[in-house]
């Protein structure tokens, strides 16, 4: 990570509800490429991409600092983040089940930008096509090519990417990581991932939280090559070792994401 | 059958008044996530500006276009107080239910007590255009026209909400709003712009429930708009929060069974009655006839 980061985030806490979530989290994210945030369940990476975008619930308490580039984002309201270009795809995808597939596009278009169909449609057109359907009666890969698609509608400095392959079927995981994989060529990308197989494919650095703080980050291939290291900060084996699960699947062959979890014991995240 | 017809559009007119409060209590509450006790003082106001406008305003008064011009400087009073309610006083407490409950209650009590200082707590003569206080034969029945024109105001009302919330940029954010307001921030939209809309929206449909409601009964007073609140309320909880059309609908079956059952049941059942449906609604289906949807 020797490039000035296009993200830069330091000594990061959230409280929430009494609850101590992220305890000084620091980390940067290169200009280029994919920074992948990984960890097991309720360490706190959603929690981290939600306090960068300013959507820490009412009463929670954020501490720290955050930079897109050389601008502080403290303060500043999420809508006007995104507009300057901090996109975001939520975990579980929350598109707008009552609106159709066209007006959830639509709704993304920013204002003052040419909204970029093509580019859209090029990925996924099966948007097209649906165009009259509402979004709630679409599948669930369908959803998330909506959520990604909404977000690719406009031009983005960094893309905040919430477990885009959960719950997806092995088809749909491997073309949502190609998409993610063609799409981090043009822009940045923090990716909160589970699914080791597409952490593989995708991530050149990797951040590892445990217990609301960063346990370890550098290059994605370091942590990986290391299967004890892997297994003592995710909880999992990787490919070769005797007791590891799924997540030796090879990276064209990527596993379901109920078949390769970090960890899930707890919910939370 | 006359007095079948008669009570149909009757509880119809009836049915017209509870849409026309509860469309932009519902949709308020559906987007901001705000129980708007005030309310009610929106039909206040535009009950109180449009009578002191046709009495006062050059060019309004109470018959032709003087009468339309009156009731539009009502519905814009209402659209006004709606704005600065939510700018000076929601809008520093979204999140924070129990404080908005106090505000919207006192306001709405200050509202009155402004009210009753300023004009009595006595009712005052409504000016009506000759035509209202007619009827109009409908399958033998002599229905009063101020009822007519209280289920025509409320169609087009209907009407012009749904094709905004459709068809405009601003309906969209809504709708959205409606089933996910974080998101629709996470997407670049400011959404409490859409918040202010919708309170001057819900203002406005407000005071012309009031407007039109000093023509149907004849008088207007400090009270009314909070005892209209309350079957209001009813008809958003059957209807189900943030939806338009189960406005509508609910407001339709509130209306009809209220004026059915205080025709051929005593008087004061329909309203025990309505009570009833609501608690079947809520036991049966909590979410209301048509959930969680704005145009739904």
């Amino acid at each position: 990570m020797s490039e000035t980061p296009i993200l830069t985030v330091a000594d990061l806490s959230v409280r929430i509800a009494g609850l101590h979530i992220l305890q000084g989290v620091s980390f940067t994210v290169a200009p280029s490429g994919v920074t992948v945030l990984l960890g097991r369940n309720g360490v706190g990476k959603t929690t981290t991409l939600r306090a960068i975008l300013g959507l820490t619930p009412r009463g929670g308490e954020v501490r720290g600092t955050v930079r897109l580039g050389d601008r502080s984002l403290a303060g500043e309201p999420t809508h006007r983040l995104v507009r300057d270009g901090l996109g975001y795809v939520p975990e579980d995808r929350c598109v707008f089940a009552g609106l159709t597939v066209t007006e959830n596009l639509r709704l993304a278009e920013r204002r003052g930008g040419v909204p970029a169909y093509d580019r859209v449609f090029e990925l996924f057109p099966e948007l097209k096509r649906r165009g009259r359907q509402r979004a709630g009666s679409l599948s669930g890969g369908q959803q998330q090519m909506l959520a990604i698609g909404r977000v690719l509608l406009n031009d983005n400095r960094l893309l905040l990417v919430d477990e885009p392959t959960k719950g997806l079927a092995p088809k749909v995981v491997t073309e949502v990581a190609e998409v993610l994989e063609r799409v981090a060529v043009a822009v940045p990308v923090l990716l909160v991932e589970q699914n080791l197989a597409v952490v593989r494919r995708l991530a050149d650095d990797a951040v590892v939280l445990a217990a609301g703080r960063v346990a370890w980050s550098g290059a994605a291939d370091e942590l990986l090559r290391e299967a004890e290291l892997t297994r003592s900060l995710l909880g999992v084996g990787v490919a070769g070792e005797p007791h590891a699960p799924a997540a030796t699947a090879g990276v064209s062959q990527p596993v379901p994401a109920e078949s390769a979890p970090v960890d899930r014991e707890v919910s939370a995240g | 059958m006359s007095t079948i017809v008669l009570l149909t559009l009757t509880g119809l007119g009836l049915a017209a008044l509870y849409f026309l409060v509860a469309s932009g209590l519902s949709l308020v509450f559906g987007l901001a996530d705000v129980l708007n006790f005030a309310h009610g003082l929106f039909l206040s106001v535009g009950a109180y500006a449009t009578w002191w406008a046709a009495g006062n305003l050059p060019g309004a008064g109470p018959s032709g276009f003087g009468f339309v011009l009156a009731v539009a400087f009502g519905v814009a009073a209402g659209a006004v107080v709606g704005m600065a309610v939510e700018l000076v006083m929601i809008r520093p407490l979204y999140s924070r239910t129990i404080e908005q409950v106090l505000v919207t209650v006192g306001l709405s009590l200050a509202g009155v007590a402004l009210l009753q200082a300023t004009w009595g707590a006595d009712p005052r003569p409504f000016p009506r255009p000759d035509w209202t206080q007619r009827v109009t034969p409908v399958l033998g029945a002599k229905v009063p026209n101020s009822g007519i024109l209280l289920i025509l105001a409320a169609v087009l009302v209907l009407a012009a909400l749904l094709g905004f919330l459709r068809y405009t940029r601003y309906g969209l954010v809504i709708r959205a709003g409606v089933e996910n307001r974080e998101m629709v921030t996470a997407l670049g939209i400011d959404v409490r712009k859409a918040f202010t809309l919708v309170f001057a929206i819900g203002g406005a449909a407000a005071a012309l429930a009031g407007a039109l409601g000093g023509v149907y009964f004849g008088s207007v007073s400090p009270s009314q708009g909070g005892s209209l609140l309350i079957f209001a309320f009813i008809v958003v909880v059957i209807g189900g929060m943030g939806s338009v059309v189960g406005s509508a609908y609910a407001a339709v079956a509130v209306g009809l069974l209220q004026q059915f059952v205080n025709y051929y049941g005593t008087s004061g059942a329909g309203d025990i009655c309505v009570v009833a449906l609501l608690a079947i609604v809520l036991l049966l289906r909590p979410q209301g006839i048509a959930g969680r949807a704005a145009t739904t």
